[in-house]
């Protein structure tokens, strides 16, 4: 029998995209998700299970959904992922789940992040998340989750549901992390993320914003006062430099900076909303990314003329998501390859005016196993731009183990953990970015849900 | 009486323009010091603003900012009345001053920024610091802070621009007079305007004697995550959020401060002129 062709996702018309911050992926019909379920091939051994980094019963979900029991699909789900609606629209499925799929190997794997966001998206739609609420009665346990990225949701809902009273830490005045302030609204629609974070709330989980721990509370406070365990997922905010002279020229953003105006600050729709943007004529991002191509993106919708990726590999080596990749070039992102910025140049004004790059070459695989960028002597050339963007990746954030001494880090400031999130000081745990480096929503996730794993067996002996 | 949290207790209009409230934020004000500042959003619309905090309350739960209306966001906070509140505060932000016993300090406040050295000079003195305090204006009537300061300052100098009250010139001259009759000086420290930071930067470098400036960039997270307030010091480039407020004045790069500071002067017009029509006044009035 011949496999059937997957089901592609639906998208917004291109014209339609770039007059708006619209979600782009439209996300399958109930039909296109039934006809997709049902290319499963339902292996025994479920492969993709093993390269779900929080371990959710897929085979099992997608028979439900060729059963048409959406419902059921939704609890299989749910018992080990608290936010489908954005992993179903943000996990890099096809370097885990998808890209162990046996289907993988004969033709296209199963779309099932798709069908993730299929079944969440289902039940938004039909109210079913208020329902299913299965919550322990409490232990009478205070935890305390700092950052309410996907890494602190996990441990929140994880832990709401085993019975402890839980309270998240968000220093920003809207929880979500990443989901809300770097992650624009065409890519995850801040409406979802509001959706899943009210879920946390019905599981009892108190939300603190504008509370920086590290400054309003260390974590030894936090210890002595009130919680008998405190989870840090406070992730990688920090943003990297180039180092290159030049790069606090006006006009020069960090990603995190630019998206952060935009999606958290809604600047996008200045001057409704009080905080400005800036964005040129012409526009470079710096960086091979997601991110990358979040920035890039933006910047077409908010009217830049020409918006140009400047990245010092080919896209083969981009470590953007493909999919992303072929969003941004059909929005008409522009390329600009084996590029490496040496200098920033300014006008009189201290304006950005262009940025000077060299011409690269690729050489031997280095450490990532990605072909080495080399540079080509004597191939500088300045490239005009008004606005750069740099999103070339970001360090961890310092503050916690900085007001933390006993607090082991190791030399990137990463905070040191066992296997199971456990750190140098008893009953501080970490998990997501801050102990892993740069990683994935869903990778976080699943340091999350280790740790909640922890923190439930060693409080349990308390 | 309960309070309610972000909730203004008290105002006072200090100067034209130049208005005091005292917020009620008790897990901030239990941890407050010196030279630390907040992040607040005066409404949902609104931009994240960092502000110094001028003094606080640890029993009452207070917090006492100090701010001079010059953009949307302080003129809406200005708007505030007591019993308002504010969307959102953070804080406290920003690395304490470093208090110890330098010995013979002098204090230099400029504008709005008297308000922000105040606690900081009030900390020296407790530490039993000779203070020289030298604060300035552009007039008589927009000084603010003279009783506090006075207070806590073994001797108080003060300049106006048009020489309607104290001496006639600015906080720098002072500083500079006094340096040249051999006042013997340990440590300088100023906050206001970025370019009375420098020159007094200027000033004292001759003389080698360490100078604390407290930055003023344009922030948006306040707590490193963003890179707004960036600026080279020292050779390096540095989060004033995150790494200071306060730096050696010596290796600050303040025209790259200044510069950074005019970024959005054609969007803050067009936000403040749309305000204003909207409340109801047609233009920011002189002063």
């Amino acid at each position: 029998m011949p496999i059937r062709r997957r089901v592609e996702m639906p998208k917004l018309p291109v014209e339609e995209r770039m007059r708006s911050f619209k979600e782009v992926a439209l996300g399958l019909t109930e039909e296109q998700a039934v006809q997709e379920a049902e290319r499963c091939l339902q292996c025994p051994h479920h492969p993709c299970t093993s390269g779900c980094p929080v371990g959710i019963d897929i085979p099992k979900f997608i028979k439900m959904i060729a059963e048409r029991n959406f419902r059921e699909a939704y609890r299989i789900i749910k018992e080990k992922n608290a936010i489908p609606a954005i992993t179903g629209r943000v996990c890099p499925q096809e370097v885990q789940c998808e890209m162990k799929c046996t289907l993988a190997r004969m033709g296209e794997p199963i779309a099932i992040g798709a069908l993730e966001r299929f079944v969440a998206d289902w039940a938004i739609r039909e109210g079913i998340v208020e329902e299913e609420i299965v919550k322990e009665d409490s232990n009478g346990m205070n935890v305390a989750v700092v950052g309410s990225g996907p890494a602190g949701i996990t441990v929140a809902a994880d832990l709401a549901k085993l019975g402890y009273d839980v309270t998240v830490f968000e220093a920003l005045h809207k929880p979500g992390g990443v989901l809300v302030y770097g992650i624009p609204e065409f890519r995850l629609p801040k409406r979802i993320v509001e959706l899943e974070i009210n879920y946390l709330k019905r599981l009892g989980v108190e939300i603190k914003t504008n509370i920086i721990i590290g400054r309003t509370y260390t974590i030894e406070e936090l210890l002595k006062e009130k919680f008998d365990a405190v989870f840090i997922g406070t992730g990688a905010g920090m943003p990297k430099f180039l180092n290159i002279p030049g790069e606090n020229l006006v006009n020069i953003y960090t990603a995190n900076e630019f998206l952060t105006r935009i999606n958290l600050m809604k600047a996008y729709l200045f001057p409704e909303y009080d905080t400005p943007i800036k964005v040129g004529r012409r526009v470079g991002v710096i960086g091979g990314g997601n991110v990358a191509m979040d920035a890039a993106r933006t910047a077409l919708r908010l009217g830049a003329e020409e918006v140009y990726i400047i990245y010092r590999r080919t896209e083969r080596e981009m470590p953007a998501r493909r999919d992303e990749v072929i969003n941004a070039k059909e929005e008409g992102v522009k390329f600009q390859l084996l590029t490496q910025p040496v200098k920033f140049i300014g006008d009189e004004n201290e304006i950005l005016r262009g940025i000077q790059c060299i011409k690269m070459k690729l050489g031997e695989p280095d450490a990532t196993g990605r072909r080495r960028p080399i540079p080509i002597p004597g191939s500088e050339f300045n490239f005009e731009v008004d606005t750069a963007i740099v999103a070339i990746g970001c360090h961890v954030n310092p503050l916690i183990q900085r007001t933390t001494p006993q607090l082991k880090t190791n030399k990137w400031g990463c905070i040191i953990v066992d296997d199971w999130g456990r750190t140098s000081m008893k009953r501080v745990y970490a998990g997501g970015d801050v102990a892993l480096g740069e990683a994935t929503v869903i990778q976080a996730m699943g340091t999350g849900r280790k740790a909640s794993t922890a923190i439930h067996q060693d409080l349990k002996k308390k | 009486m309960m309070c309610r949290k972000f909730e203004i207790l008290e105002k006072r209009t200090l100067a034209p323009k130049i208005k005091e409230i005292v917020l009620y934020a008790p897990e901030i004000a239990r941890k407050v010091r010196a030279g630390q500042f907040i992040i607040v959003r005066v409404e949902e619309k609104g931009e994240r603003i960092p502000l110094t905090v001028a003094d606080w309350n640890r029993n009452k739960g207070t917090l006492t900012i100090v701010f001079q209306e010059i953009g949307v966001s302080t003129y809406k906070l200005g708007k505030l009345d007591i019993g308002d509140r504010l969307t959102d505060i953070a804080g406290p932000l920003g690395n304490p001053s470093k208090i110890e016993n330098y010995g013979r300090v002098i204090c230099i406040g400029g504008g709005v920024g008297i308000a922000a050295i105040y606690p900081i000079a009030r900390e020296l003195k407790k530490m039993n610091n000779y203070v020289i305090s030298i604060i300035g204006a552009r007039s008589r009537e927009l000084l603010i802070y003279e009783d506090e300061m006075r207070k806590v300052s073994d001797e108080l100098k003060i300049t106006t621009d048009d020489g309607s009250k104290g001496r006639k010139g600015f906080v720098s001259d002072e500083l500079r007079d006094m340096l040249a009759k051999g006042v013997k000086v340990d440590r300088v420290i100023a906050v206001g305007p970025a370019i009375m930071m420098k020159v007094c930067a200027d000033v004292t470098r001759p003389y080698g004697i360490k100078t604390i400036a407290s930055l003023n960039p344009i922030m948006v997270c306040g707590m490193g995550m963003c890179a707004a307030c960036r600026v080279e010091v020292g050779g390096k480039t540095r989060f004033v959020c995150f790494e200071g407020p306060e730096f050696d004045a010596h290796e600050v790069n303040f025209t790259e401060l200044m510069k950074r500071l005019n970024a959005y002067r054609e969007e803050e017009k067009i936000a403040l002129e749309k305000y204003l029509k909207k409340i109801g006044e047609v233009k920011p009035n002189a002063n």
